[in-house]
């Protein structure tokens, strides 16, 4: 009986410490290069609580369409390393989608089930997921337009092209 | 490979005297003339390969590996991987999410080994549409913007929609076209005489027929091939999307799935609770092309942001 209670607290432990990364096998985030980890600059810098527009760096960080955001709303004052949740819980840049979650509580739903975004690997078996960031830009979300692969070849410009009699009237 | 053994026998001996009896020109000629302008009398007389054994089998794909080795000059790996038990193949495609790229259009001409220009083919049409109801004879499918998506517009990418009552399998003379046990409707290009009568049929234009010999730079070749899917075809015959057997039936997703760089491309086992497609079907509102038709296709629409 005890030995039973043990395993069970045992696997609860284990349950609750388990990080949350894991849940979903996601590649690395997609950082731009040589700006991880935050902390090596941001170590030691005053934290400026107020909105303006950055001059010394990240100056190409415009939130135009991601609502009244400001850094710390979603990076960690305190660990520019890590993430923060609203209730103040310190997440990992690998479960990032669980900030996005708190408000687009729907897509997080959706995207835990394979329904939203893109999975590539296997239908049956291991499948490779993304994080929300891999697509959308945080700091502006919605995609951009792209250009179009070439329309098909009409079948005009196929068929008559290589039978010469077509032309005749 | 016996998995209809439903045949006339007494069609099937009267193909056979018209055979003997000189009538070989019905023969789709450009698979049974060798390299050397020589008739390959295996492939005269090779059966359909639902009604062939395992060495029959073991033999044909021999036989035409070799064959591609000396015409494109390139191993090609030809399998005969079955389908899977307890699977039934669906795809779901988010109308909300699509912008008309053709990524998908690209790789799976890529990886199908498709007939490159002049004489393209493609499995997957892109269908642009006005905002507001789907009417299809205001789709057109050559636009070419400088970006897309185009404000006003909405695209329905078609292909095969492996329909379970499939009016293209109904209609071939020959049977050289079925539904597998997984749900794929697939086509035997060695069996398929090139009558088009399924092409007709088929009211999604999901069939694509080789006008002329397919150009294939041997260069682009996938050498990862299927029987009943990718390998290189010949003048003559139809082909069609195949939910990409030859990745579909190891696990993999088709490779338009991976293309689409807005996940709106979705597959799996209807079978499967978890599965993206019936999560899917489960919870969002989905539909299907025509379904006025009674095809009951696999292949599901919706709209979901």
């Amino acid at each position: 009986m005890k030995k039973g209670l043990g395993t069970l607290i045992l696997l609860f432990l284990l349950a609750g410490n388990s990080p949350a990364a894991k849940e979903f096998s996601v590649p690395y985030p997609p950082f731009s290069p040589g700006i991880f980890p935050c902390m090596a600059c941001h170590e030691g810098m005053d934290r400026n609580r107020n909105k303006r527009q950055l001059t010394d760096m990240h100056q190409e960080i415009k939130i135009i369409r991601h609502g009244e955001r400001w850094c710390y709303d979603c990076h960690d004052a305190r660990n520019m390393d890590r993430l923060r949740l609203t209730g103040g819980k310190q997440i990992r840049f690998e479960e990032s989608y669980n900030l996005c979650g708190q408000c687009h509580g729907n897509i997080l739903k959706d995207w835990k089930k394979g329904i939203h975004g893109k999975r590539t690997g296997n239908w049956q078996g291991e499948k490779q997921y993304l994080l929300c960031v891999h697509c959308h830009d945080p700091h502006n979300p919605p995609f951009k337009p792209i250009k179009p692969e070439p329309a098909p070849v009409k079948p005009e410009n196929t068929l008559l092209k290589s039978r010469p009699r077509a032309k005749s009237k | 490979m016996k998995e209809e053994s439903d045949i006339d026998l007494s069609r099937r001996k009267l193909v056979k005297t018209l055979l003997a009896g000189g009538a070989a020109t019905l023969l789709p000629l450009s698979q049974a003339y060798g390299a050397a302008g020589t008739i390959d009398w295996a492939a005269f007389f090779q059966k359909r390969f639902q009604e062939l054994t395992p060495q029959e089998v073991g033999r044909l794909i021999k036989r035409l590996e070799e064959k591609y080795k000396i015409k494109y000059g390139r191993d090609i790996k030809v399998k005969t991987t079955p389908s899977l038990d307890n699977v039934e193949f669906a795809y779901a495609l988010n109308l909300s999410k699509c912008i008309g790229c053709r990524r998908c259009v690209y790789s799976c001409a890529q990886e199908n080994n498709l007939s490159r220009k002049p004489h393209q083919i493609h499995y997957i049409r892109v269908l642009r549409f006005q905002s507001g109801p789907i009417d299809f004879e205001k789709a057109e499918h050559y636009y070419d913007p400088r970006e897309v998506p185009e404000p006003g517009y909405f695209y329905v990418p078609v292909q095969c929609q492996h329909c379970r009552k499939a009016p293209c399998v109904k209609v071939c003379p020959i049977k050289a076209t079925w539904t597998e046990r997984d749900g794929t409707v697939v086509v035997d290009y060695d069996w398929c005489i090139g009558c088009r009568y399924c092409m007709a049929a088929c009211p999604y234009k999901g069939r694509n027929f080789n006008w002329a010999e397919p150009r294939l730079p041997p260069e682009e070749i996938n050498t990862n091939t299927h029987y009943l899917g990718n390998r290189p075809r010949m003048k003559n015959v139809v082909e069609k999307c195949t939910f990409c057997v030859h990745r579909s039936r190891e696990g993999r997703y088709p490779t338009c799935v991976e293309a689409c760089p807005v996940g709106a491309r979705k597959f799996g086992n209807l079978l499967d609770i978890n599965s993206e497609v019936r999560q899917i079907i489960e919870t969002k509102r989905v539909f299907r092309l025509k379904e006025d038709l009674n095809t009951d296709s696999r292949f599901f629409y919706f709209f979901h942001s």
